[in-house]
């Protein structure tokens, strides 16, 4: 039965043993005995100590919004530990492969590694550290109980999910793309790409995609329809400010991106002709498609992180933002611009000088609100009393590093000068230097600020200073030689160069990378070592750094409901005047609360979704048939579960308060 | 003092290092990139003016302001000065007004596609010159440079006199590449069934490096010429040299050549047929395959109707098969034989069919509806 090749083929689709390259490829073969070794360490410790109940009915199936973020942001460490060591492999095969020495990674599997890096790093990385945290703290500033969907929240988490785990399955089973981050047509169709690669791709971020999309439509109502009452649009908290700004990005932008890579998709699979050459197709239709995506989503990153620094520098400097009104509007033009500067991105691609002026003029003008946002973070600081806990080094890294990137950053918006850095590493360096010096460290700054909110205790000190000066000083190392590299006429994608006078720029930037790897460690054992120290690093107040925004008013971490009473607001900075004003903490009064129940629905879902995904993948079309008919049945019938609320009683709120209530009596005798 | 030390040490190794190193985007030898140089320089002097400040006023604020230090005033409540406001959004406005007209000024002349009108600061060009066009076609994974003039071509060599005005038509065979000498000009994309201009003149004579600024997959990192700038001798010498041996690159050629391949050694071709970067360009050096110029005349007129949807095989131009791996599925196509290897070249054949050379019916068939045209 086996020998028919017909009925082979039928069943697994283009998957054969030849399939799993780790059977000739000793990294990916030890890689894949980490990950079973890894795997099965965790299967087993979770069964030995009984805990996949409570995983399944705590996290998995959990609609808490909180959780939810908080498991975001797992999702990207996860995959930033992924997504770093395509780096390092990459910085170490640029520092070797010199004088007609290879290295140890042909271009088949260095091509893969800058691919994934790249989608990793944006779409698994940054994507999850800034949905978690906007999930996590969102609705505590507006005194909310929830989101407005929680089920649609949990569903968002799980696709996305999904969606790396696809990418990272690539690893094993096949081959991820080679074609660079935002797969351009002609390179990604399939007479150039035949392979499966960019299937992967195509579904991993179509799979991943359905969920940011969601979860934007979500945050976008509940920040809209869902705040306490009182707080007006101009006495939102800056955060919520900026989450609402990328939320509006991403539903405008996302589209866009599901859009081409249908099309893309259909090229590959239907034998369209959108983007090929044959037939009328047109690559330079993907390129803009793509990036006009891709422009808004630099900013979707961004946003977010400007939001935690405005949070972070007015607490640790005991002071009202300055420019509050002006740091509104900033945010706004940002988000309105970032839709008309797309094209900044090819200049080199043929259009006319003045199509170009346009968009390298547009471009520039993002620099205007973005530098008022900094001066107006450096007059925060002025006349302040500013503690340098680690939030607060981190903005403050943040504030040196970023101002260089922006500077980089407008220089490669004045065409001509574009034409000659183009695709070279001084591009590589510029956006490192702004996402890494922006994004990055704002998600670093909101980990370590929020992290006791989150788990009732702070995250340790002497840790989280090591991670903050290993990244910064690692990433000075690891980039300023990219500037200079651009400078000497060096493009990016390379892996294996001539001309032995760049070697020293590279041997440089690979012991930066170290640094950064020792920083990322160093995060990782701040959250160990304060979890062994946890008893002396707990915070009993709610409130440990004098906070201002009302996510500092409950407990940490917070009950299920949130905020027993919700609170009224009458000024910006709620929690702060709520604190001058002598506000006394209700202790009797509790109502039963209206909350949403758990649901395993969002996991199932997605999980179809995966095999869908993978089943495309490998053209096991009676798989695809299959998984799609589940999907969509299992979508249908979970509309017919009504089974989806509950109350919590009254006199479980009444024990809980009474336990904080007495928990702050302790603290203040 | 120690760190004093360790960071003069540091500072001094950098400055020796930059030294060592060849910056050719800041300091290199053609005149268009000489512009976009200051170009840089300019801008980052512009923006230097607002960061400079910013940083030293970071580090002064976080320095003075520090919990520790009681002396410095604090005021909880300061949040708000209109002077300040106005300050910190015209200051960044002011510098990118300034950058904004030096970037709409430069980007129209320093645009690629403009004919150049200087070879260098001091020695205009008058405005009927002709420049030298040298036709650049990318192939996986090499360059090819087609010298209409000479009647020449090179394969991964490119060569040119200095002070004489060039212009580049670029195109590619398939992949998107990124045609760039950073010592000469900056980069523009080659795209298949497209043309890119770059204009650009050499003003040193030298070797220098030239590659492809965009990936373009396994071959990329080895897709690298030698860019020759020759003094007028030099480069009859050199254009001799390639004469020298009896080579021929025409169509059967190209179609060998084009096949994918990765250090591609220098070749050269003492004879080239002239229809060929028309054809490449076209997409129909294979001559089962339609021009894409004939194509968008036939489109232009109304396009083929009813019958043109069996007309796939002849607009297929990457198939697999070319790529020297699957075997091309027959299918039929009603209108191959127009495009067949006819005497004299394709668009003679095509103004010779009745249905384009009459005005009349082309006029026609522009606003019929499709279906009409019952020529196929």
């Amino acid at each position: 039965m086996f020998s028919n090749p017909d009925l082979l083929h039928f069943i697994f689709g283009r998957l054969s043993l030849d399939s799993f390259p780790f059977l000739h490829d000793p990294i990916i073969l030890v890689t894949l005995l980490g990950v079973v070794v890894g795997g099965i360490a965790v299967v087993g410790g979770i069964s030995y100590f009984r805990l996949w109940g409570y995983l399944w009915r705590e996290w998995i199936t959990s609609i808490d919004h909180k959780k939810i973020g908080i498991m975001y942001i797992i999702l990207a460490i996860i995959m930033l530990l992924r997504g770093f060591a395509d780096a390092l492999m990459m910085r170490a095969q640029q520092a070797i492969a010199f004088n007609g020495a290879e290295g140890f990674l042909p271009p088949h599997h260095y091509d893969q590694i800058f691919t994934a890096h790249g989608v990793i790093m944006i779409f698994f990385v940054a994507m999850p550290l800034v949905t978690g945290l906007m999930n996590f703290v969102v609705p505590l500033q507006i005194g909310a109980r929830d989101v407005a969907f929680p089920f649609l929240n949990n569903f968002s988490f799980w696709m996305t999910t999904c969606g790396a785990a696809l990418i990272m399955a690539s690893l094993f089973v096949g081959e991820f793309a080679m074609t660079g981050w935002l797969a351009y047509p002609p390179l990604s169709d399939i007479v150039y790409s035949p392979g499966v690669g960019v299937d992967y791709y195509i579904w991993a971020l179509q799979i991943a995609g359905v969920g940011t999309l969601l979860s934007g439509v979500n945050l976008i109502v509940t920040i809209v329809k869902m705040r306490a009452p009182g707080m007006s649009m101009m006495k939102m908290p800056v955060f919520t400010w900026t989450s609402l700004c990328t939320n509006i990005l991403i539903v405008a932008a996302f589209p866009v991106l599901t859009a081409v890579l249908v099309l893309l998709g259909l090229d590959r699979y239907a034998d369209t002709n959108f983007f090929t050459n044959d037939l009328g197709g047109n690559a330079m239709m993907y390129i803009n498609l793509i990036w006009i995506w891709g422009h808004p989503e630099v900013y979707i990153l961004i946003l977010p992180a400007f939001g935690v620094f405005s949070e972070v520098v007015s607490t640790f400097c005991r002071k009202r933002l300055f420019g509050y009104s002006s740091m509104v509007y900033a945010t706004v033009v940002i988000t309105i611009l970032s839709y008309i500067v797309w094209l900044h991105h090819f200049f080199t691609m043929g259009s006319g000088a003045s199509v170009n002026a346009f968009f390298g003029i547009t471009t520039m003008i993002i620099s205007i609100p973005t530098g008022a946002k900094v001066f107006n973070w450096l007059f925060t600081m002025y006349k302040g009393r500013i503690s340098f806990d680690v939030p607060m080094l981190w903005t403050i890294g943040f504030m040196l590093t970023f101002v260089i990137g922006g500077m980089t950053g407008v220089m490669l918006a004045v065409p001509p000068a574009d034409f000659v850095l183009h695709n070279s590493l001084f591009l590589i360096a510029h956006f490192h230097n702004v996402i890494i010096g922006g994004v990055v460290f704002g998600m670093f700054a909101g980990i370590v600020y929020w992290f006791p909110k989150a788990f009732g205790f702070k995250l340790d000190e002497f840790w989280g200073k090591m991670s903050f000066w290993l990244w910064t000083i690692g990433f000075y190392f690891a980039f300023m030689p990219l500037y200079v590299l651009g400078l000497m006429g060096v493009t990016r994608r390379m892996s294996q160069f001539d001309d032995p006078s760049l070697q020293i720029w590279f041997i440089i930037a690979a012991f930066g990378a170290l640094l950064i790897a020792g920083g990322i460690g160093s995060f990782i054992m701040s959250i160990v070592v304060a979890v062994i120290k946890r008893d002396k690093l707990r915070d009993e107040t709610g409130d440990p750094w004098g906070g201002r925004t009302l996510e500092w008013s409950t407990s940490s971490p917070p009950p299920a409901y949130n905020f027993a009473f919700t609170p009224v607001v009458h000024e910006l900075d709620a929690w702060d005047d709520m604190k001058k004003r002598g506000f006394v903490r209700p202790t009797s009064g509790f109502l039963d609360i209206h909350m949403p129940k758990n649901t395993g629905a969002g996991f199932i879902l997605a999980a179809i979704s995966l095999v869908l995904g993978f089943a495309l993948v490998w053209h096991i079309w009676w798989l695809v048939a299959a998984s799609f008919i589940v999907l969509i049945v299992g979508a249908i019938a979970h509309t017919f579960n009504y089974d989806r609320d509950y109350h919590i009683p009254a006199s479980e709120v009444v024990a809980t308060e009474e336990e904080r209530t007495a928990l702050l009596a302790k603290q203040q005798a | 003092m120690l760190s004093k030390l360790v960071r003069g040490v540091a500072l001094t190794s950098m400055f020796s290092l930059l030294a060592g190193c060849n910056l050719v985007v800041i300091d290199p030898s053609g005149d268009i990139a000489s512009q976009q140089a200051d170009l840089i320089i300019v801008s980052t002097i512009l923006m230097l003016l607002i960061i400079v400040p910013v940083m030293a006023l970071t580090v002064f604020f976080a320095w003075k302001y520090r919990q520790g230090n009681k002396d410095a005033e604090y005021d909880p409540e300061w949040h708000h000065s209109t002077k300040l406001e106005v300050v910190i959004w015209s200051a960044p406005l002011v510098i990118i007004i300034a950058l904004g007209a030096i970037t709409w000024v430069t980007t129209h002349t320093l645009d690629p596609y403009r004919p150049l009108d200087r070879i260098d600061a001091e020695r205009p060009l008058p405005k009927d010159h002709e420049p030298m066009v040298i036709e650049v076609v990318s192939l996986d994974w090499k360059w090819l440079f087609l010298y209409p003039e000479q009647g020449i071509a090179t394969v991964n060599e490119l060569a040119a006199p200095v002070d004489t005005p060039i212009q580049f038509k670029i195109t590619s065979s398939g992949i998107m590449n990124s045609f760039f000498i950073p010592a000469l000009a900056g980069q523009i994309y080659s795209m298949a069934g497209m043309e890119t201009k770059l204009h650009a003149v050499i003003n040193e004579e030298g070797v220098f490096d030239g590659f492809s600024g965009n990936y373009s997959g396994e071959g990329f990192s080895h897709m690298r010429f030698k860019f020759h700038g020759l003094s007028q001798d030099g480069f009859d010498a050199w254009v001799d040299n390639v004469k020298a041996d009896e080579n021929l690159l025409g169509r059967s050629q190209y179609l060998e050549l084009e096949k994918p391949s990765i250090k591609e050694p220098v070749r050269y071709f003492s004879s080239v047929d002239p229809e060929l970067y028309n054809a490449i360009l076209n997409m129909c050096v294979d001559q089962s395959k339609m021009c894409m110029n004939e194509m968008m005349h036939i489109d232009e007129n109304g396009g083929g109707g009813l019958a043109g949807i069996n007309n796939v095989m002849s607009l297929t131009y990457d198939v697999p098969q070319m790529r020297g791996s699957q075997q091309l599925p027959e299918s039929k196509s009603y209108v191959a034989t127009l495009c067949t290897a006819p005497e004299g070249g394709l668009a003679g054949e095509l103004a010779n069919l009745p249905l384009f050379d009459n005005e009349q019916v082309s006029r026609a068939m522009s606003v019929a509806p499709s279906g009409v045209s019952t020529g196929f």
